[in-house]
């Protein structure tokens, strides 16, 4: 297949922005029927290459040709009738609107000047059954699933006669089903003859699904190679580009720590049957000052609820909360913050940072709240106390005036963590903090609770993956339907399949598995 | 037909309606209970004539109500269509005062509105300005035309105007003014064109996300300069058909007006934020706030601003329904 024309091919493509080199020539080319996975951490260059393709950003150098032709698009609109379609995770359609319209509209079927409607549902029809979406399309997009929305999306592009179709992260928010429909629609495209780029974190479908893979890293090309011939752990190393025993040095860390030490004293919180009805069950749990707490379970199963009972986010209605051993009521987030408790939420966009403000007002936002307005905290002490975290945490670029919209999501979680750490909380809540992120930032996150639990911090680090919660707790709690089954000691013969196997089977004897 | 879970319908039974409906049934259903009302308190509301009457005494209400409609569908605002009304009956007297043939004059008067509109819509897109700003300050712009032109009221005398302003078209016992007929062929047109046209349909499209329709291909720009030359258009058949009315341009008419007029299209049912709404819930939203002052005039005891009371508590009913609605559908 090599022999074929590339339908598309990116040439020593480089971009500055002020202070950065973005991307310094990086080539791409891309065969019509095939998928091609994109990969590079946060801040590799991805979406920078995405973008000058698609002309929302011009070329400091190189050529891109289509068909053997060059182009240069002053837009996505341009690009787009060009046969350069772009399908982002957050889906650019029309919610307020039908289905049939948002694939139509702008080419509207016509009679006598006036939209054929009829006509325009008949092929909606007929276009999304041929990728085997069978759903009313009379219906406003708005009301269908991200899932759904992005595949109309889909729809729409093929049907502009899209040549190449540029996926970015398009699997983010799907659940598995909705993941194995999207790959399958991706499949029969590429099988048309249309070439795919598939920008993605999830390792699995890539190996699921592209034929070929470029590896970006730092805005430079580091290879392109064929999927069947690049095993998993070398295209990991190709991303981050250090070693990864990285990962295994953070295990002797925190295993090599003396459990009964930690035990000792009264516990740092504990929770005695607390249990909000309708968000979660009763439950007890201890958190020791030192000590790493995972929180695993599905999604759904209670775990963010568990969580927002600590921060005092929701009123408890049942059960006590002991800080010290002295029984306390957390009323709301002010109170647990006073008790120097921290919650990172796992929605950093929305519940989390303000992305307007430069990356130093987001990290002394806590602080400043926490000392009153009064009280402004002086530009000094802020310059000082930023820079440190920047270097601390290594949050990429290291420009504290930098709005935080402007950073990788690895980065943004990075700058939230940092706004909490400089309160100098005791315990620190952690829901989901290396989702969405890369591999390298997600190692750094994790060695960073592994030094903090060393220094006496105590942490709650709620995660979906169960080999981070493994690696870093010293004790895991397992949720399952809104309620606290089991709490495994992690010790040496704990691992990820008995931790699923309570998390399936909601007891701690061991043996019975259903099926 | 194979359906994957994925391909599941939102769940919703056959006597549900879709949420999108609720607010424009929900003032077809108060517009019932107001007549209603109306008939079995007063013998005299049930002659067809008050409905006929309605149209007649608010034919231009109706018609700058539906150029407005246009606006908020986009996610923007018009205030200055008060002020153009005004401005298109003043400059009507004034130049018919001066003698002009009346057909020079009518062409001039609707040619008015749509300029200042359009400029406004090229202010709004290529300044990327708030649309509240640039309309207030069109706004203040066209109230000082009138003054300008003349600080009283100017009758209007001539032949033509008059003869239109009285012919009754009568429809059995009863009968309707120009202005009516001209009212309701304006909302016939506008409906249309948001149903069958691109431009319509590029109307709803930027009030539900500008972003999204600008990276689909579509006309952002012109469609948002047409909305407000659209809107300006319907101000100036507006102001011709209060002139008829009134047969006079006073400087200080219809005062507030646009603040009636965005209040009958959100009652109507038209979301604020844009990208939902009906021609014919605007329709409605005029007959409802008709029928109060109707209601308060067949009542003789109370005072006429009982009527913007009213209009208020129906507001902030409305705004709340619309945003319940809004809840349920995420």
């Amino acid at each position: 297949m090599s022999e074929r024309h590339p339908v598309l091919t990116m040439t020593a493509i480089s971009k500055i922005f002020p202070g950065v080199r973005a991307l310094d020539g990086v080539d791409l080319r891309l065969f019509p029927g095939e998928v091609h996975a994109l990969m590079g951490e946060n801040g590799a260059g991805k979406s920078t290459l995405i973008k000058v393709l698609t002309g929302v950003y011009g070329t400091d150098s190189g050529t891109i040709t289509l068909d053997g032709a060059e182009v240069s698009f002053s837009g996505p609109m341009q690009a787009t009738a060009a046969g350069v379609s772009t399908v982002y995770q957050e889906v650019n359609l029309l919610p307020n609107l039908s289905v049939a319209e948002n694939i139509y509209i702008g080419r509207e079927p016509r009679r006598l000047g006036a939209v054929n409607w009829r006509e325009m549902r008949r092929r909606a029809k007929d276009l999304l059954a041929r990728i085997d979406l069978h759903i009313d399309v009379t219906e406003l997009l708005g009301n269908y699933s991200l899932a759904v929305q992005q595949m109309v999306a889909i729809a729409r592009a093929v049907d502009i006669r899209a040549r190449v179709l540029i996926l970015d992260e398009p699997t983010s928010s799907l659940d598995a089903d909705e993941v194995a429909q999207l790959m399958r629609i991706m499949r029969q495209l590429r099988d048309d003859g249309i070439a795919i780029i598939f920008v993605t974190h999830f390792l699995d479908q890539v190996y699921a699904i592209a034929d070929r893979i470029t590896v970006l890293r730092n805005g430079r090309l580091v290879g392109e190679y064929l999927t069947s011939e690049l095993p998993q752990i070398a295209l990991v190393e190709k991303m981050i580009g250090k070693e990864l025993d990285a990962l295994e040095r953070l295990d002797e860390a925190t295993s090599g720590e003396d459990r009964a030490a930690l035990e000792s004293g009264t516990p740092l919180v504990a929770a005695d049957g607390l249990g909000k009805s309708g968000s979660v069950a009763p439950f007890s749990l201890t958190i020791h000052q030192g000590e790493v707490v995972g929180l695993a379970g599905l999604l759904g199963s209670g775990r963010t609820e568990v969580a927002r009972l600590f921060f005092g986010a929701d009123r408890a209605d049942t059960g006590r909360l002991a800080v010290d051993g002295t029984p306390v009521t957390i009323r709301n987030p002010v109170a647990a913050i006073d008790r120097d408790i921290a919650f990172c939420s796992e929605n950093r966009r929305t519940e989390g940072l303000v992305g307007e403000l430069s990356v130093r007002e987001n990290i002394i936002l806590a602080m400043q709240a926490a000392r009153g307005w009064l009280r402004p905290l002086p530009r000094r002490r802020q310059d000082e106390l930023v820079r440190h975290w920047i270097t601390a945490l290594s949050i990429r670029p290291a420009d504290p005036e930098m709005p935080v919209r402007n950073l990788s999501g690895g980065n943004q979680q990075k700058v939230l963590l940092a706004r909490w750490l400089i309160t100098e909380p005791r315990l620190l809540i952690l829901d989901e903090p290396t989702r969405g992120i890369d591999i390298g930032a997600k190692t750094e996150i994790q060695r960073l609770v592994a030094q903090l639990s060393d220094g006496g911090m105590a942490v709650l680090f709620i995660s979906a993956e169960l080999e981070e919660v493994l690696r870093l707790s010293h004790k895991v709690a397992v949720m399952r339907d809104r309620q606290l089954v089991t709490e495994l000691t992690n010790d040496d013969t704990l691992d990820a399949a008995r931790v699923m196997q309570v998390i399936a089977s909601g007891s701690s004897q061991e043996g019975s598995v259903p099926a | 037909m194979t359906t994957t879970p994925l391909a599941a319908r939102p769940g919703r039974a056959w006597w549900r309606v879709p949420p999108r409906h609720v607010p424009v049934l929900a003032t077809a259903a108060l517009l019932l209970v107001m007549y209603s009302i109306g008939v079995s308190q007063y013998r005299a509301f049930s002659n067809i004539q008050v409905v006929f009457n309605v149209f007649i005494d608010n034919g231009f209400l109706l018609v700058v109500a539906v150029g407005m409609t246009f606006v908020i569908l986009t996610g923007g605002i018009d205030l200055s269509v008060g002020s153009v009304v005004a401005m298109t009956a003043m400059v009507s007297a004034s130049l018919l005062g001066n003698g002009l043939h009346p057909a020079v004059v009518l062409v001039i008067a609707l040619l008015i509105g749509p300029v200042l509109g359009f400029a406004m819509g090229c202010v709004i897109h290529f300044f990327d300005i708030q649309p509240f700003i640039v309309t207030l300050a069109g706004m203040f712009f066209a109230r000082g035309v009138c003054t300008w032109i003349s600080t009283t009221s100017i009758p209007i005398t001539d032949g033509f105007w008059t003869s239109t302003a009285q012919h009754r078209i009568h429809l059995g016992e009863n009968f309707v003014s120009v202005g009516a007929l001209i009212a309701v062929a304006v909302v016939a047109v506008a409906a249309a064109v948001l149903a069958y046209t691109r431009l319509g349909r590029n109307v709803y499209a930027i009030g539900g996300n500008q972003q999204s329709a600008l990276l689909m291909g579509l006309p952002v720009g012109r469609t948002k300069i047409a909305v407000y030359t659209i809107s300006g258009l319907c101000s100036a058949i507006g102001g011709i058909l209060l002139s008829f009315y009134t047969l006079s341009g006073a400087p200080l008419i219809a005062v507030g007006m646009e603040l009636d007029v965005i209040a009958a299209v959100v009652i109507g049912g038209t979301l604020l934020t844009g990208g939902s709404g009906y021609i014919f819930g605007t329709l409605l939203g005029v007959l409802v706030l008709s029928i109060i002052q109707t209601l308060i005039t067949f009542d003789g005891t109370l005072n006429s601003w009982w009527t913007k009371i009213v209009i208020g508590g129906l507001l902030f009913v409305f705004i709340l329904l619309q945003r319940l609605v809004g809840i349920r559908t995420k």
